[in-house]
């Protein structure tokens, strides 16, 4: 049997990056994808995929790793590899009888491509590298809804819980020689388990609510982390920024 | 998590970015923000784990490969969050939605507002629908109104993402039509899962269908 992991795995930063402030790593991602999606120019969007590899590297995340996570992306770009040429209008590059494709469609679809993948990149090294609680702590002061904070660290807390809870009823489906096929038979039985997940899912988390009154919860978490802005962040923060702001003069349209 | 869960991901549930236009892209963010916040403000701190453990059933959900012919589909059930949730299903599914993206890739950062609208507002149309029949009488086609808003949770969201798509550019609208014709055959799976979900609900625990609004306290 496989090995039950959490859905929730953050890949283990380097040294270098885990000390810097999780803040400055999220206002980072969302500034690389800022500038990523307003490039026009070919080898800027190479230059960002490069520098979006060095983020993942730099969160833990191999080769391997960051193929996998990159492999959903690959059918909406097979849709846009396979009609963009076509609708483009441009200088034709390939000819199929009445249909013509334009290279000006294909370097739309290459555009679309490296931004996509830079992006998610990015994001995965600079923020997927967080621990889920200490990314919550990070966007509340970052400003974030208190409620909707809340609403994170619970949903963090829970997906560990249901996804467990998940593969016991699966189990005991396996155990009563369910193989899941192509039928209403089927559909029908995973709405029970979805319909049993929920139930309960929801009786513990009343359990836990009254756990936690009992022991003086009021509603509100008090938010106990030690996130300090170093000297190394303002250090990281201008690198980053200079690099940005390089990426925007180099991807400018011609 | 599985290589396979990942690799196949169909339908196309999360735009990424790189692909939408500035304008869509702000109308997402727009539209999203209110949502959340009327969302938050009738969530009140008492019912935050409620919402989060379905934002987290949502979530542990959409990685059920359900088998469809030779492929496999995965679930939405933003039409089972509105009905269970109402407007406090516009904050989950964004939570739903951020931990996928920065931990899983799915999707993007600045389309996050975007994918969240997709989702989050046929949720709230299903709520508004179907929340007032099934609470008139729980148990009694239950499985009709689940049905319905499941179909119609999935077809709405369809349809948004190609909107979406196709209001970026002309030239994206045959990749919209073939996303819009992907979701078809989920539908039909969605209202099967659904409808069997709200009847088994509304038989083993009809209060978390119709909620007490009245007492709103577990004693």
């Amino acid at each position: 049997m496989r090995v039950a992991t959490t859905p929730l795995t953050p890949s283990t930063a380097g040294d270098w990056l885990a000390t810097r402030d999780a803040r400055l790593r999220i206002l980072a991602a969302v500034a690389f994808a800022l500038v990523t999606v307003g490039l026009e120019r070919l080898p800027a969007l190479l230059l960002a995929l490069i520098l979006a590899a060095a983020a993942a590297a730099a969160g833990g995340l191999t080769l391997g790793n960051a193929l996998r996570r990159l492999a959903p992306l690959a059918g909406l770009l097979a849709i846009l590899f396979a009609t963009l040429p076509l609708m483009v209008p441009g200088t034709p590059w390939l000819e199929l009888g009445p249909l013509s494709a334009s290279r000006e469609g294909l370097l739309e679809a290459m555009r679309i491509a490296l931004k996509a993948s830079a992006v998610v990149l990015a994001m995965l090294g600079l923020v997927g590298s967080l621990d889920p609680v200490t990314l919550g702590h990070a966007l509340a002061r970052l400003g974030l809804p208190d409620k909707l904070v809340h609403l994170f660290l619970f949903t963090v807390r829970y997906i560990d819980v249901l996804h467990g809870e998940y593969r016991r009823l699966r189990q005991a489906l396996r155990a009563r020689a369910f193989v899941p096929r192509s039928d209403a038979h089927t559909w029908r039985t995973l709405g029970w388990l979805v319909g049993m997940l929920l139930v309960r899912s929801l009786e513990r988390a009343r359990r836990v609510t009254a756990a936690m009154k009992c022991r003086g919860f009021a509603g509100h978490f008090y938010r106990l982390d030690q996130l300090a802005w170093h000297r190394g962040d303002t250090a990281a923060a201008l690198g980053a920024g200079a690099t940005l702001a390089l990426l925007f003069l180099l991807g400018r349209p011609a | 998590m599985s290589a396979r869960l990942l690799a196949e991901r169909a339908p196309i549930a999360h735009i990424p970015d790189g692909v939408l236009a500035a304008p869509v892209l702000v109308t997402g963010a727009v539209v999203t923000a209110g949502a959340v916040l009327v969302g938050l403000r009738q969530l009140d701190y008492e019912r935050i784990p409620q919402a989060a453990v379905l934002a987290a059933a949502f979530f542990v959900a959409s990685l059920i490969a359900v088998p469809l012919g030779p492929s496999s589909v995965h679930l939405l059930l933003n039409g089972l969050m509105g009905l269970v949730l109402g407007w406090a299903a516009a904050p989950a599914i964004l939570v739903a939605l951020a931990l996928q993206a920065v931990f899983f890739g799915f999707g993007g950062l600045l389309v996050l507002g975007v994918n969240t609208m997709n989702m989050a507002v046929p949720a709230l149309v299903c709520a508004a629908l179907f929340r007032a029949p099934l609470r008139r009488h729980p148990g009694r086609g239950a499985f009709l109104i689940g049905a319905g808003a499941g179909a119609l949770g999935v077809l709405l969201t369809g349809v948004l993402i190609a909107v979406a798509l196709a209001a970026s550019g002309s030239a994206l609208a045959p990749a919209a039509k073939i996303i819009l014709l992907t979701y078809l055959p989920l539908a039909l799976v969605e209202a099967v899962v659904t409808g069997a979900a709200v009847t088994f609900l509304g038989r083993v625990a009809p209060e978390i269908l119709c909620p007490p609004e009245a007492t709103g306290h577990d004693r």
